[in-house]
Formats: structure tokens, C-alpha cells, sequence
């Protein structure tokens, strides 16, 4: 019996008390990701943003989460029940399972597993299937429409996702996600991460991860100007939430991808001491903050692309750089390594 | 190992329910998403077996490339499937006898595993134990079986090609935008200022 409890009871204890910790940690880091977008969105058109509710407006989002849970949701009576209501849960379990493998410091992540980058991976392209689902079910013509072009448009993204991701793992050789931060840990520095060597990919995987999380200026999924709110037009209250809370997770963990693939995870920028004494976890989240807002300015200062662009762009431009990068970097991989 | 053979029975369970319902489920998209929950099961009896190479790329290929496109089709075909459903009974025999002859050559496979349990062994190359998964089936499939990797990758090529050509069409008198031309308009052959006369206008 003692050791059935110290075999699988405490064991197990100990996973689900460290996933609720970082369940909480990573909805409270989304409920001021969604106010640090406004807030930067509205900087950049001279507005002020959300500065009511709290302090400077800081708790604006908690105020949304009320306003949504409290609203009563409505389903349409052509809508399939099931589908409809399981749609908003696959999108926001989703996003929220894929962070089980992030580490965001050394050591510090709940499955250290082999694969880790092929699991995010794998859990950012069955994202597409919220999309779909909800477009489906609601059975109505825009949702429909959106849900058509938001699936090729994942689809497509995935495509150079995946050459770019190859391209680090070549220089890594490994899948494990706390190797690829070790590998680019060199006397350099800043300068020894991938995003100095590999910058035409860095490029590639920033922009493809605003297509895929469809992040503005590749928002044609929700193009509220066209297709009203796309394939959430049928969702209200907390199915509604549970969309939004998924794409803002999704695209934290695309910002947590960067910084692990590109700039470093959790390495000081300079590896000297007085940037050696900081923990790995404030470097880690400044820099996934630094993509954030990035992602952010984009949002705020670039148009929205066409649909016929954004197909052109994915398919007839990402797609020859991405695979071209492949082999030249293998290539000088193997020159290199004799 | 009675939590390994706890989440066996879990997802091979689940696998099978999922795919009599994709038999049974009156809807068609309802199908697939059932075919799409015994795919990812399917991946965790691999993570079980210590694949855990094939159960992601079980994923990724499978149920986030070729499900969404089966999805894809079969929501926008208007095919009246509950008359199709009514000749289940013509389809019972043939379906029947495909069902009969798998389920022989599993219990071959299975009688000869358990007669002798060296004959695979003498197949497969022997999986080193210092190397993951993934590098021992690269290692494995670029230098022993590569000539078999090139045939199916020029399979798929021509398979592709075949699909290009085939849904390629170009329409004459459609009009199309060349990016370069765009990129290369300038203020001056995009913008005349013209001096308008008064109740004139334009020509």
C-alpha cells in the first residue's frame, strides 16, 4: 500500500497541483496579454484604451470574464447542439494543453517530453478543428464561409510552420524543447541564438505564426468588416470567451515558440554576471513579452491582407524560401560537421 | 504497470467505440469527428508502446492534414446520405467478408507471435536503447531502407503533380493581377492631374 501511494498517488498529486499552478498563472498572464493589446492598440491611434475599470484600467479583463460568464448563451435552433457546444471547449483545451510541455526556466515544465516540439505542433494543428466545428454547426452562411477560408488558411501556414521548425531541429538535433534552448547557450550570447543565423526563418515564423493564430493583419477568419465576426457570429456569452481565451493562449504559446526556437527560452542575453544572477523565468517572459508586442504593433499598424495575397504569400513565397532554407542549412550543417 | 494497463483498456475503449460510431452516426460529419477521436486515440496506444515519434506524426499527418480535408469534403458534398444508408443491407455480404478475412490474418499474426516470438525479431532491425525513438527510426530509414523512403516520396510527388494538373485550369479572358506590376506602379503612371473646365467634365 505505501508503495502504491508513493508510486502513482503522490506522483500524480504533484502533476495536478503543478498544472493547476500554471493553469493559473498562464489565464492570469491572458487576462493582461488581452489588456496590454488594447492598451497598445490604442497607443498607437493616440486613444486611450481601457482605463475605467481599476487602476489605469488594469482590471478591465476580469470585468469582460464577469460580463461574459453572467450573459445568458444562446444557441440557434438549427444549430448542432453537440458540435456547437463542443467547438469553443476543443479550441480552449487545446490551446491550454499545449503549455504542458513549455519550459520556462531549466527544469521548470510539467513534461519534459522527447518530442515536445512535434506536440505543439501536433496541438497547434488540431486547433483548426474549433474553427471548423463551430463554422459547421452553427449552420448558418457566414460562420460557414469563415470557417472555409480560416481552415485553408491554417492549413496553408502549418505548411511553412513545419519547414521552419525542421530548419532549427537540423541545427539542434533534438525534439526535446529544453535541448533547442541548451543548443544555442554559447559564449556569444545574444548573438549565438537563432535568430542571428537563421534570420530569413525567424522572419518566415513570425509572420506564418500570425496567420496561424489569425492574429491581424491575417484576421480574415473574424474580418468583422465582411463576414461580421466570421465563424463566432452564432456565439455569445461563455462559448464566445472560451474562443477568444483559446486564440489569446494560442497566440502566447506561438510567442513562447519564438522565444524558445529563435531567441533563446530562458538564456541571459549576455552570459556574464551580472545578467547570469536574474532567473531564467523573467528572462523567458521578458522576451515572450517582447513578441507579444511585436505581435501587438503588427496588429495595430498593418492593414489586412486579401484573401488571394494570403494564399499567395503561403504558398508561392514562404513555401520555396522555407524549403530552399532547408536544405542550404543542411547542407552547411554537414560541411560544418564534416 | 497497472496504470499502463489502465490507459490501454482507456483508449483502445474509446478507439473502438469511436470507430463503430463512425459506422452508425446518422450524420456524416458526425463520422468523421468520431474517425478523428479514434485517430488521436489510436496516437496514445502509441505513446503507450514508447512511439511517441509515430503518435505525433499520427497527429499531425493524419488528423490535422488529411481529417480537416475529408471534413472539408464531405461538409460541402450535398449527398443525401440516409438513402445511401438504406442499401446498407446489399453492402452487408461484401463489408461482411472483408470484416471475416481481417480478422483471419490478425489471428495469424497473433498465433504467430505467440508460437514464436523470435520471428519478428529476425525482420526488424534490433532498436538500439542508448537512442530516442525519432533518431532511431532516422537512422534506420535514411541508410537501411532509403531506396523504399525515395520510392514512396516519388509516389507522392507523382501523385501531386497528378492532382496539379489535373485541378489547373486556365480560363481565358479572366482577368488576373501580376504582384509585379503592382509593386512597380509608381505616382506617376497610377495619378493624372487633370484640369477640369467647368460644366465640361471629362471625356
Amino acid at each position: 500500500m505505501a508503495a502504491f501511494w508513493s508510486d502513482y498517488i503522490w506522483p500524480l498529486l504533484i502533476i495536478v497541483a503543478e498544472s493547476v499552478l500554471l493553469l493559473v498563472i498562464l489565464l492570469l498572464v491572458t487576462a493582461y496579454v488581452l489588456y496590454a493589446d488594447r492598451k497598445i492598440w490604442a497607443a498607437v491611434q493616440i486613444r486611450r484604451g481601457p482605463n475605467v475599470v481599476g487602476p489605469w484600467g488594469l482590471f478591465q479583463s476580469f470585468a469582460d470574464l464577469l460580463k461574459f460568464v453572467l450573459k445568458e448563451p444562446v444557441i440557434p435552433a438549427g444549430a448542432n447542439k453537440g458540435v456547437f457546444l463542443l467547438a469553443p471547449l476543443v479550441t480552449c483545451t487545446l490551446a491550454l494543453a499545449a503549455w504542458a510541455v513549455i519550459p520556462v526556466s531549466a527544469g521548470m515544465v510539467i513534461s519534459n517530453i522527447n518530442v515536445g516540439i512535434l506536440y505543439i505542433f501536433a496541438i497547434s494543428s488540431l486547433m483548426v478543428y474549433g474553427v471548423i466545428m463551430a463554422g459547421w454547426s452553427s449552420n448558418s452562411k457566414y460562420p460557414f464561409l469563415a470557417a472555409l477560408r480560416s481552415a485553408a488558411q491554417m492549413v496553408s501556414y502549418e505548411v511553412s510552420i513545419g519547414f521552419v521548425i525542421i530548419t532549427v531541429l537540423l541545427c539542434v538535433g533534438s525534439l526535446n524543447l529544453s535541448a533547442i534552448v541548451e543548443a544555442q547557450n554559447s559564449r556569444f550570447g545574444l548573438f549565438g541564438w537563432y535568430w542571428l543565423p537563421l534570420l530569413p526563418m525567424f522572419v518566415v515564423f513570425f509572420v506564418s505564426a500570425l496567420a496561424e493564430t489569425n492574429r491581424p493583419p491575417f484576421d480574415l477568419v473574424e474580418a468583422e468588416s465582411e463576414l461580421v465576426a466570421g465563424y463566432m457570429v452564432e456565439y455569445g456569452s461563455t462559448p464566445y470567451m472560451m474562443f477568444m481565451l483559446g486564440e489569446y493562449v494560442a497566440t502566447i504559446t506561438m510567442c513562447a515558440m519564438g522565444t524558445i526556437l529563435f531567441l533563446g527560452g530562458w538564456l541571459p542575453p549576455f552570459p556574464i554576471v551580472p545578467f547570469t544572477w536574474i532567473p531564467g523565468v523573467i528572462w523567458f517572459v521578458l522576451k515572450a513579452s517582447f513578441m507579444f508586442f511585436m505581435f501587438a504593433m503588427v496588429k495595430a499598424f498593418v492593414p489586412r491582407y486579401r484573401y488571394d495575397q494570403l494564399m499567395r504569400l503561403g504558398w508561392k513565397v514562404f513555401l520555396p524560401i522555407s524549403l530552399a532554407m532547408v536544405v542550404i542549412v543542411a547542407g552547411v550543417i554537414q560541411v560544418i560537421r564534416g | 504497470m497497472i496504470l499502463q494497463a489502465i490507459f490501454f483498456y482507456f483508449f483502445a475503449g474509446v478507439c473502438i467505440a469511436s470507430a463503430i460510431m463512425v459506422i452508425v452516426a446518422r450524420n456524416p460529419v458526425h463520422s468523421v469527428l468520431f474517425l478523428i477521436l479514434a485517430f488521436v486515440n489510436a496516437a496514445g496506444l502509441f505513446v503507450l508502446l514508447g512511439a511517441e515519434f509515430l503518435a505525433m506524426i499520427l497527429i499531425v499527418v493524419y488528423v490535422g492534414a488529411v481529417a480537416v480535408l475529408f471534413l472539408f469534403v464531405v461538409m460541402m458534398l450535398d449527398v443525401d446520405f440516409a438513402a445511401l444508408r438504406q442499401d446498407i443491407l446489399n453492402y452487408l455480404p461484401i463489408g461482411a467478408v472483408v470484416g471475416v478475412i481481417l480478422l483471419i490474418e490478425l489471428i495469424f499474426g497473433v498465433i504467430g507471435w505467440v508460437v514464436t516470438p523470435g520471428a519478428t525479431k529476425a525482420i526488424a532491425a534490433p532498436i538500439a536503447s542508448n537512442v530516442s525513438n525519432t533518431q532511431a527510426l532516422g537512422l534506420v530509414l535514411y541508410t537501411r531502407y532509403v531506396y523504399f523512403f525515395e520510392a514512396a516520396g516519388m509516389i507522392l510527388l507523382v501523385a501531386m503533380v497528378g492532382a496539379i494538373v489535373m485541378t489547373l485550369s486556365h480560363k481565358p479572358n479572366v482577368k488576373r493581377q501580376n504582384i509585379g506590376d503592382q509593386l512597380a506602379r509608381r505616382r506617376s503612371s497610377a495619378i493624372d492631374i487633370v484640369k477640369v473646365k467647368s460644366g465640361q467634365g471629362l471625356s
